[in-house]
């Protein structure tokens, strides 16, 4: 459709960013129209994002099944609310917070790595899988005999983000325009996303990038390549458990209550999901996979009900258990059908397709 | 002692029940190195099915044990019937792709088995009809000494008969002997005229069956039923598999055994040990709490989840290849 010339032309390429760019920053103000409640989902679908890219480091690049990712994001949430509540009386700025935060999630996870990433793939997920609960556990109980998490109740007044005396809970106005708190953790979360995705990319095409290839698609080779196989591994790991202390953190800031509720196994699942449909190591696929997953339950919450309602006259089914339901399917019928994501990449095509002459 | 006595007895009877389920979780990876992640949601359907028999049944004026009997009966073919089905559509097609496929895959179906559940027994705790009346019988004279359940015995029993008629399976007949052949080499077990598909599929309901009798003793002996019971079960028992020698029977009975007493110990002893005023007396620091809240203590029973956990991690570090295990950890 576009001509060629346009195409060609080196300033094509930034008049598209310009253009991504006004689309992105007008989405807000769209959104707002239709219901305030929409900026909010669109906040959260991006701190899916922002997990589910972190998780694809670890199951992605260097393809290592870790089934307890959201006790990562805990950490860092945990991190952030007793650093900046009236918990224990302190309140430090964000940008303090959330790299201590991203350093204790990636100390768990080297903690976690270091005794099972010498064995094999299926130990590390059942490893994590447990993790995921026992960091539960703890935050559960960490109430006595001393206070740290207050147990089930959860930490609550949490800080919200603060950037140059600019408070992200209350509405500021600029000129004609009145813009909500929503709006500017939006801008904030974009603004992060953004540097999460150049990092990603930049990582991929790196040599560590490279290396967790090589590593993936066959460890032995890898290994005889001069690879350190367990240091890269477990790098993968760290890295991918930082970038969930820093949503986590993030997730605080926005939310300003947190309790063990909010990291259930169901979370891991969910993002773990995700990563799978949009393709494991598809920096864009997995975007949209997370951008897919969390949008397509919220309109199912919003048409589901009615529909039974209209059919049945009663709700039969929750949708929060077909949302369940679905994410279950999404994984089997991904595994099956298109095992490299909806969208996938040469790579990982070749490499995730039944092989006749395997083993 | 008697504490002590007592915590034993609640160990073996946790530990047959653990040792049941990791018989299921080892023979599937003995013979397709896999771990069936929706093993603990068979024994969760096990249980409710279970569960719906026997609240069905329980007014009609039979005897409980043949009520439960019948609970048992209609788990069991349900039970096979979901690990048949989860290994010909989830398992089966990937059985030559790469090894992270099948293991999510395998989480996705236990996702799903979970939340079909939740459509049909509610996303409720559910308490499991008390049919059998409760008998203590004392292990001493006097009214204070360790006491054994007759369910326990029950329990303790049904696991030692489902074990020893496993083995006898597995090491005296025909299909017991293409199972262990499949085992160590499909292709070769294939070319002698072993019908693998056929063998694996058998693995995948034995060991759901044994599942499924495993859930309605979980369901007896706590009296509560929950649709993510599983998870939290099958983990234990997936642990107690890989303490034991992951893919070696006797090492899963040995393991589940264990795990069962470890964690019937654990819960009774280690919350005394951390109480906040025995600690006083070793590190500084713990007055305030000790004279405030003396019975308070740092890991309570309310931690025992956490030792099946532990016991893993300290395994793989140590001995990855399991107490009875000849299987080296593949690093490939």
């Amino acid at each position: 459709m576009i001509p060629d010339l346009l195409r060609k032309h080196p300033a094509a390429r930034w008049v598209g960013v310009a253009l991504i760019v006004v689309a992105l920053a007008a989405l807000p103000f769209a959104l707002a129209t239709v219901g305030t409640a929409w900026v909010r989902i669109t906040n959260l679908a991006i701190l899916f994002v922002l997990l589910s890219l972190g998780l694809n480091i670890v199951v992605g690049f260097a393809g290592l099944l870790d089934l307890g990712y959201i006790a990562f994001y805990a950490v860092g949430a945990y991190t952030y609310a007793l650093l900046a509540s009236p918990h224990f009386n302190l309140h430090l700025p964000f940008w303090v917070i959330l790299p201590i935060g991203a350093a204790i999630a990636c100390f768990f996870g080297v903690l976690l790595g270091t005794p099972t990433l010498k064995l094999r793939g299926d130990y590390l997920a059942i490893v994590t899988l447990g993790f995921g609960e026992i960091i539960r556990i703890f935050l559960n109980n960490l109430s006595e005999p001393f206070n740290l998490t207050n147990g089930p109740k959860g930490i609550t007044t949490i800080d919200p983000i603060r950037i140059l005396g600019m408070d992200f809970a209350n509405t500021t106005r600029v000129g004609e325009i009145a813009i909500s708190g929503t709006i500017k953790y939006y801008y904030f979360l974009v603004f992060v996303l953004a540097i999460v995705i150049v990092v990603n990319l930049r990582l991929q095409d790196s040599r560590i990038g490279r290396a967790w290839e090589a590593i993936r698609e066959d460890e032995v080779a890898a290994r005889a390549m001069g690879i350190n196989t367990i240091h890269m591994k477990l790098l993968a790991f760290a890295m991918g458990a930082s970038f969930g202390g820093i949503a986590g953190g993030i997730f605080s800031a926005i939310q300003g209550f947190i309790s063990p509720e909010s990291f259930i196994l169901t979370e891991s699942v969910m993002v773990l999901s995700m990563v799978v449909l949009g393709g494991m190591g598809n920096i864009w696929g997995v975007v949209l996979g997370a951008l897919l997953l969390s949008f397509v339950p919220e309109l199912l919450r919003y048409s589901v009900e009615p529909v039974q309602r209209w059919l049945f006259g009663r709700s039969l089914i929750d949708p929060e258990v077909i949302r369940m339901l679905l994410f279950g399917v999404a994984m089997v019928a991904m595994m099956l059908f298109r095992p490299a994501g909806l969208f996938p990449s040469a790579v990982r095509k070749r490499e995730l397709t039944v092989r006749d002459n395997a083993r | 002692m008697d504490t002590f006595l007592q915590q034993i007895v609640n160990g073996l009877t946790l530990g047959c029940v653990y040792a049941v389920v990791a018989l299921g979780y080892t023979m599937v990876y003995g013979i397709i190195q896999l771990i069936n992640f929706a093993h603990g949601e068979v024994v969760m359907i096990g249980c409710m099915v279970a569960f719906s028999v026997i609240v069905a049944l329980a007014g009609s004026g039979m005897p409980p044990l043949v009520i439960v009997g019948i609970g048992i009966l209609a788990a069991v073919p349900v039970c096979m019937a979901v690990g048949y089905v989860v290994e010909r559509v989830a398992y089966r097609p990937l059985r030559n792709a790469p090894r992270l496929a099948p293991l999510i895959t395998a989480i996705g179906v236990s996702i799903i088995l979970q939340h079909l559940a939740l459509l049909v027994w509610s996303r409720n705790i559910i308490a499991f009809p008390q049919i059998i009346e409760l008998k203590l019988f004392h292990l001493g004279s006097d009214a204070s000494a360790a006491a054994i359940s007759n369910i326990q015995v029950a329990i303790i029993v049904t696991s030692i008969v489902m074990m020893a008629t496993l083995l006898l399976l597995v090491y005296k007949t025909r299909i017991g002997i293409a199972m262990r052949a499949t085992s160590q080499n499909p292709q070769m077990a294939g070319l002698m005229g072993v019908d693998i598909n056929g063998v694996i599929s058998f693995t995948f309901v034995i060991g759901a069956a044994l599942g499924a009798v495993a859930g309605v003793m979980v369901g007896t002996y706590y009296g509560i039923a929950h649709y993510q019971m599983g998870f939290l079960l099958g983990l234990k028992a997936f642990s107690a598999a890989v303490l034991g020698g992951i893919g070696n029977l006797g090492g899963a009975v040995l393991g589940g055994i264990l795990m069962g007493l470890i964690e019937a110990l654990g819960a009774g002893y280690v919350g005394d040990w951390t109480n906040v005023c025995v600690l006083n007396d070793f590190l500084p620091g713990f007055q305030d709490v000790c004279s405030a809240t003396p019975d308070a203590s740092l890991f309570g029973s309310n931690y025992k989840d956490v030792y099946a956990f532990i016991v893993l991690i300290l395994v793989l570090v140590f001995r990855p290849q399991g107490l009875l295990g000849e299987r080296l950890g593949d690093r490939a």
